[in-house]
């Protein structure tokens, strides 16, 4: 019989510490959808996403009751547009559109896929669908959009970074009336991984399967209620309960994914065992750091921290699920965690401070609001470095970043919902111009050099 | 499939003839309980078989979440594998 322990615990991590599955993903090739006129490639992308996807919502809802545990998130992640309006080009934006109805049909909360991957160059496509990215992502909602510019393989793409800037800030001009929101549904990628269920990066990459299940746990307040039991605890130890609560956590992961793809009938893929913050109280990142002893997120000894608990939960989930993939590790999204928010609206976390701690997080620079008035040049110089991270560690960083329209320090946009809310945060007016406008590569690093 | 019913609340006189009255109500076979009080806290955790059970899963969990709800108990049906995953390797 099942220890009543084990159940209450259980029981409690769902009811009180919002536990929950955050997404269930799935990714579908669209490279049968491929034509060489634009409308038939859409018609063929919109029956494709609506045949497949059609019970992923019910299926998400089914399990939820069955388990008794929330999936917040039921979503569906694409081929990388680019690639399938290569054959028949068009206007990109009618391609973000046929997902967008596509998404309103199965009753997904978004889409992935509104990506093209140039970490080594431009084909024509992925240049007009770059250009597109502001009006596309301005007149859908459920559309997700990702560029990968850099990876350690090839480097960087100095050109891509120059226009990734401008388009960041188009996207948020482009939405100033809607709290620049454009800008939130956009990430810039080094080392984009094929596999990821999180948005807004989920993109269902050119190696994968036809159609997968890949699932996003979370638990932020489950591991800080478990470090609240072991106050004079060493760091061991502090090691030790985050490794045994992340298996837990994954464990669920794993369940839930195994059963949703035997009853969509397509393979599983992966589970990402991340720990993805909400703005609730209780379901945050930083307020782990600060239970293992930090007096607030942001100060000396943040990166540390951050690095014990990424690390730690990497191990964890790792022997918990057959397999592993996407980001996996810790978020550190500002405006979606409440420790975040309060540390950067005190001052006690900067931008520089964020930045070394994404060395050791399992993504990036995420949902961080700059002031209106931030020029593309210094928005393409905080993508490049936050790259060249990624490149030289060979790890997955990415930028997404919020241009508050009309805004300044001192300031706050309110996203609401999973999104939250973030303070304006103060930038180096110091100009990067043209280190940003030279263009050109930076060279694959010598790490690349494996073969 | 089989279930696990946990309820907890103020203890009172019938909280198991209750739950086990519902359970027999919807065929539902019960297993194993067991339960505790702490102070004056009521813990029952009972294990169902679901295999004759007249409606649906989500019905019969629904349904006996309200009848909880009616005397204030906190009453949770989840599927036995979510515990059996989670803590057994």
């Amino acid at each position: 019989m099942l220890n009543t322990k084990d159940i209450l615990e259980t029981i409690h991590m769902i009811e009180d510490e919002n536990l929950d599955i955050r997404t269930i993903t799935m990714g579908i090739s669209l490279f049968d959808c491929c034509s060489t006129d634009p409308d038939t490639t859409c018609t063929k992308i919109y029956d494709k996403i609506t045949t497949y996807a059609k019970n992923l919502v019910a299926v998400g809802n089914e399990l939820e009751t069955r388990y008794g545990i929330p999936i917040i998130n039921k979503r569906i992640s694409v081929t990388p547009i680019s690639m399938i309006m290569a054959a028949s080009g068009g206007d990109p934006v009618k391609y973000a559109l046929t997902l967008e109805k596509a998404s309103r049909e199965v009753g997904v909360n978004f889409i992935g896929g509104f990506s093209a991957l140039v970490q080594k160059g431009f084909t024509k496509s992925d240049e007009a669908l770059i250009n597109s990215i502001p009006e596309a992502l301005a007149v859908t909602d459920h559309i997700c959009s990702s560029v990968n510019i850099g990876s350690t393989k090839a480097g960087i793409n100095m050109d891509a970074v120059k226009l990734m800037g401008k388009i960041v800030k188009e996207a948020a001009e482009k939405t100033a009336d809607r709290n620049c929101i454009g800008a939130a549904k956009l990430v810039v990628f080094c080392n984009a991984p094929d596999d990821n269920p999180f948005m807004a990066g989920a993109f269902h990459g050119a190696g994968e399967p036809e159609c997968v299940i890949n699932v996003g746990v979370s638990g932020p307040g489950v591991v800080r209620s478990a470090l609240s039991k072991i106050p004079d605890g060493d760091i061991t130890d502090v090691a030790d309960v985050v490794k045994k609560t992340a298996f837990k956590i994954t464990r669920i992961g794993q369940l839930v994914a195994n059963e949703a793809a035997k009853m969509l009938n397509v393979p599983f893929g992966i589970v990402d065992l991340s720990l993805a913050p909400t703005p609730a109280v209780g379901d945050s990142v930083a307020h782990i750091l600060e239970e293992m002893g930090l007096e607030q997120c942001g100060c000396h000894g943040t990166t540390a921290a951050l690095a014990i608990l990424n690390d730690a939960v990497k191990k964890g989930g790792t022997m918990a699920s057959s397999h592993v993939g996407g980001l996996s590790g810790a978020f550190i999204p500002v405006s979606e965690d409440a420790g975040m928010i309060d540390a950067a609206v005190s001052g006690a976390l900067s931008i520089q401070k964020l930045e070394a701690m994404t060395a050791v997080c399992s993504v990036g620079l995420d949902m961080i609001v700059v002031p209106g008035n931030t020029t593309p040049e210094v928005i393409s110089a905080i993508i490049a470095d936050e790259a060249a991270i990624g490149m030289i560690n060979t790890k997955t960083t990415a930028v997404r970043l919020i241009p508050a329209i009309g805004k300044d320090v001192g300031d706050t946009l309110e996203f609401g919902g999973l999104l939250g809310s973030g303070p304006v945060m103060p930038l180096s007016e110091i100009s990067p111009a043209k280190f940003i406008n030279r263009g050109g590569r930076i060279p694959a690093p010598i790490q690349s050099l494996k073969n | 499939m089989r279930a696990v019913i946990t309820v907890v609340g103020k203890d009172m006189v019938g909280i198991l003839a209750k739950v086990s009255g519902f359970c027999s109500e919807y065929s539902a076979n019960v297993i194993e309980v067991s339960q505790t009080i702490l102070q004056d806290m009521f813990c029952m955790i009972m294990l169902v078989d679901l295999k004759a059970c007249t409606v649906e899963f989500s019905d019969f969990a629904k349904a006996l979440q309200k009848s909880g709800e009616e005397l204030n108990l906190s009453v949770h049906v989840m599927h036995e594998d979510i515990f059996n995953t989670m803590h057994h390797i």
